[in-house]
């Protein structure tokens, strides 16, 4: 199954057709075709620059694409301008007024859209307890804490009901315990709410923990499109398979070979598998649950991770062994 | 590191007595029973009973600060306009001019403004019959070489401002006017009351293009210190030096306040 | 958007630009003292020949170029030193620091001066100070001359000179400075070689704003110059409101239009430039 060009999704939510976007000189949407399905929580995962916020923009509605269509739940939504979509987005800076507390906040959107009074505030005050903010309603976003500015944002988005939640690098912001809560709070609220989210990351970690399905994107275009388990074990390409996780990318005939780490067996005789090299161990990375080593063969260096096994040690001779079928070739 | 200290210390110390001794001096002196500033003849209060009694400067004052009023909230509102739009439209056609037409009041001689505003409303009133030169003509005058100070505090306020709050409002469902009222002016207000004071300060001080402008019923304050001025030192003005001085410093500490503000 | 465009457009298009086509107008007739308003319209060039032909004239140009360019000289040195200094404050302090100095900026121009005309007259409190400490025994007057007219552009424009300096400074980086210590060079030499050229743009604008106004200053040499002192905005004054010579008096301010056309442009692109840098 060719997994680099995502299938036609039945009733996508989100569908994108040749969407390009430039910037003077820089392409930083590359003819990019897409589509997520409602229910998803969508990642769109790569390292800086390679297009990701920008086709997260160019959904919402800041930006205008050059080329392409966009469409949204079925309608044609190119060119409609952000306060006409059915999208609400979280910021990556949260984007809170400051000159209002957080009831105001939240309902801000509520009252653009002309709801009456007191639906707004039963609404408001709804989406509050969702998110655990409701004794927090009449702060000022400065007296809160990063976790709470977040909270906040979230719950101005949510409380609109859009049919897509776009979220930029919601978690870059959050220290490392927080972080870890978020995702599962995230991912929570979006499973109970039913909603499509899109999610902007340039952690894989993230991406994989937490999305159904995502697009690695390189240079403004997308380069593999699946779930995380297609695109951890069936990488397409080099870029891919380097991105996601470690690999080993081994030249062998007629292209390449993408072998995971944990897929090969360490030991100090040879053992009796189908690919067989002989190395030397040059680094251990211990890691409590398992350890990293580097052993260079005569090829190349080779990453190895399976559990520690304190006999082993730097310079030692060891044999590394994997399956004929270990390794997933690459298309490029 | 200590020379350094010191030698700042000096530079600063005798900047500032550069700049406030010549006011300093002139405020004790208006409590000086004698006329002059050369000799002290004791305190007195005659000259702030004086001056406070002079209809002809108490009437001038009044006519300023109207003036300076309605000259600076239309500046206000013009100079919020242009610096909104330095800040935020992209390239448009003619936008070197307008850049240059809003900076150039800024460092135009004042005689050059003066003459010219002078002829335009000698040519209005031959082609319209009007308007008559005083109080609208002086506030047209002032109001427009201020609106480049409002500008650009307002541009420069622009500058900093977060745009992403500007998207989230859109992306709630704002329209950009809707926006610009509930988002953008609320969080910039401050600035552009900054620039307000800015500009009632700078028309309420306006001599040249005043005395070119103005017609022959009209006498702004300006205009009574310059004429008393002229002949020589004049107690009473310095009276109006210390009222003045501390008038000045309640706003600037007003607008010092309202821009540091972080709503 | 367009409107918000459009108000100031027209705004200064009617008010500050179109006069001054009335202007060259009015500067191309001839001195007509019997109608009102007193000129007859034509195209004639005598006044502008006058201005250019006429001794006092031409001394009164060359004098205002002078007296403005040393002044600007001597506020960016004073101004620079200031700013310097309130830039290496401590951070607390310098937005009080910053106030002092823009404090005499709001304070009535006219009334700055004229405190000046007290200290600087012949018994004034200044030639009172030279006589008392010993500096000097018989000092001349210096109001009325042309020192007093330095002194007092210095003195109103100081303000003028610091504010886009100090702007300019406050944002210097200071690690480029340690680094340039740390390879070798001298506090000065790191002065002259980091600092200096990284507030350039901050002196050309400080500069900007003090030249432009002083060349046509005309308060300033009209209370503290005296008689020999001809600047040409006292000039235009004279000529329009004494002489009630309007093509002349319009024919000075277009002179001066052209004059400043290149600073004013200068002044105006650079603040463009510094609006790009900040967004």
């Amino acid at each position: 199954m060719d997994d680099r060009e995502d299938g036609p999704v039945s009733g996508a939510i989100v569908k994108i057709k040749g969407l390009t976007k430039r910037f003077g000189a820089v392409t930083a949407v590359d003819n990019v075709d897409l589509e997520v399905a409602p229910g998803e929580l969508f990642a769109l995962l790569g390292g800086s620059g390679c297009g990701k916020t920008t086709l997260l923009r160019l959904l919402a509605g800041f930006e205008t694409p050059d080329a392409g269509r966009i469409f949204i739940d079925g309608q044609d939504m190119t060119g409609v301008p952000p306060h006409l979509r059915p999208v609400n987005m979280m910021f990556q800076s949260y984007a809170l007024f400051p000159h209002m507390n957080v009831a105001e906040n939240v309902g801000y959107g509520l009252r653009r859209e002309g709801v009456a009074k007191a639906e707004t505030t039963t609404r408001v005050a709804d989406v509050l307890e969702q998110v655990r903010l409701a004794d927090y309603a009449q702060r000022r976003p400065a007296q809160l804490s990063g976790g709470q500015r977040q909270r906040v944002a979230l719950a101005r988005a949510l409380v609109k009901r859009p049919k897509i939640l776009l979220l930029d690098e919601p978690l870059a912001a959050l220290d490392r315990k927080l972080r870890e809560g978020t995702r599962f709070e995230l991912v929570r609220l979006q499973e109970q709410l039913g909603l499509t989210f899109v999610m902007v990351t340039h952690d894989q970690e993230e991406a994989m923990s937490m999305a159904t399905r995502l697009a690695v994107m390189n240079a403004g275009r997308i380069a593999q499109v699946g779930t995380p388990h297609e695109v951890y074990e069936r990488p397409t390409s080099r870029f891919v398979a380097d991105f996601i996780g470690v690999a080993n990318i081994l030249k062998i005939e007629g292209g390449w070979l993408a072998l995971r780490p944990e897929k090969i067996a360490l030991s100090a005789e040879r053992p009796g598998l189908a690919n067989v090299v002989a190395g030397k161990i040059v680094d251990i990375a211990y890691e409590g649950d398992r350890s990293l080593y580097r052993i260079a063969t005569d090829g190349a260096v080779m990453i190895v991770s399976t559990a520690p096994n304190l006999s082993h040690r730097r310079g030692d001779s060891v044999w590394l062994g994997w399956a004929a079928d270990a390794g997933h070739p690459l298309d490029a | 590191m200590i020379g350094r200290a010191r030698f700042a210390f000096t530079v600063l110390g005798f900047g500032y007595a550069f700049l406030y001794l010549p006011l300093a001096l002139v405020m004790i002196y208006s409590f000086n029973e004698s006329r002059l500033v050369t000799v002290w003849g004791g305190f007195s209060m005659k000259w702030w009973s004086a001056l406070f009694a002079n209809e002809a400067m108490l009437q001038a004052a009044w006519l300023s600060i109207r003036i300076a009023f309605v000259s600076a909230t239309a500046a206000a509102i013009i100079g919020l306009a242009a610096g909104y739009a330095l800040a935020r439209a992209p390239r448009f056609p003619g936008r070197g001019l307008f850049g240059g037409l809003v900076i150039a009041p800024m460092v135009m001689p004042e005689v050059v403004m003066g003459i010219s505003m002078l002829l335009l409303f000698v040519g209005a009133e031959r082609l319209f019959g009007g308007p008559e030169r005083g109080f609208l003509t002086i506030a047209i005058a002032h109001a427009t070489f201020s609106i480049a100070f409002v500008a650009i505090v307002v541009q420069a306020r622009l500058a900093d401002f977060d745009r992403s709050l500007e998207e989230a409002a859109m992306d709630l469902g704002a329209t950009p006017w809707v926006t610009f009222l509930t988002v953008t002016l609320p969080l910039i207000a401050p600035a552009v009351a900054s620039g307000w004071l800015l500009a009632f300060t700078l028309s309420l001080d306006d001599l040249i293009m005043t005395q070119f402008v103005a017609g022959a019923q009209s006498q702004t304050l300006p205009m009574r210190v310059y004429s008393s001025v002229r002949l020589g030192v004049d107690p009473q003005i310095n009276v109006l030096a210390t009222v003045v001085v501390a008038v000045a410093a309640c706003a600037l500490v007003l607008s010092g306040w309202l821009t540091r503000r972080k709503v | 958007m367009r409107f918000v465009i459009a108000l100031p457009f027209l705004w200064l298009g009617i008010f500050f630009l179109l006069p001054f086509a009335l202007v060259l107008a009015i500067a191309l007739g001839t001195n007509a003292p019997d109608s009102v308003p007193p000129v007859e319209l034509g195209i004639g060039l005598k006044s502008f020949t006058l201005l250019f032909t006429d001794d006092l004239y031409l001394a009164a140009w060359l004098t205002s170029l002078r007296i403005a360019a040393t002044s600007t000289l001597v506020t960016l040195l004073f101004g620079y030193l200031m700013a310097y200094a309130i830039a290496r404050a401590a951070p607390e302090r310098r937005p009080l620091l910053l106030m002092l100095v823009v404090l005499p900026f709001w304070t009535s121009f006219l009334i700055r001066v004229y405190a000046w005309m007290g200290l600087l007259d012949e018994n004034g409190l200044l030639n009172q100070f030279l006589r008392w400490s010993g500096i000097a025994t018989d000092p001349g007057t210096i109001l009325g001359t042309e020192w007093a007219v330095h002194l007092g552009i210095v003195y109103a424009y100081l303000p003028f000179m610091v504010l886009p300096l100090y702007a300019v400074l406050e944002k210097l980086d200071m690690s480029l400075l340690e680094a340039a210590a740390d390879l070798g060079a001298r506090p000065f030499a790191a002065f002259l070689t980091i600092t200096l050229p990284l507030s350039l743009p901050g002196i050309v604008a400080g500069c900007l704003l003090v030249f432009i106004p002083a060349v046509g200053e005309f308060v300033i040499p009209d209370l503290l110059g005296g008689t020999d002192t001809l600047m040409i905005g006292k000039v235009l004054w004279d000529e329009f409101f004494t002489n009630a010579d309007w093509p002349l008096a319009s024919a000075v301010a277009i002179c001066l239009l052209v004059l400043l056309a290149g600073p004013i442009a200068l002044f105006q692109h650079q603040q463009a430039r510094s609006l790009e840098r900040r967004t």
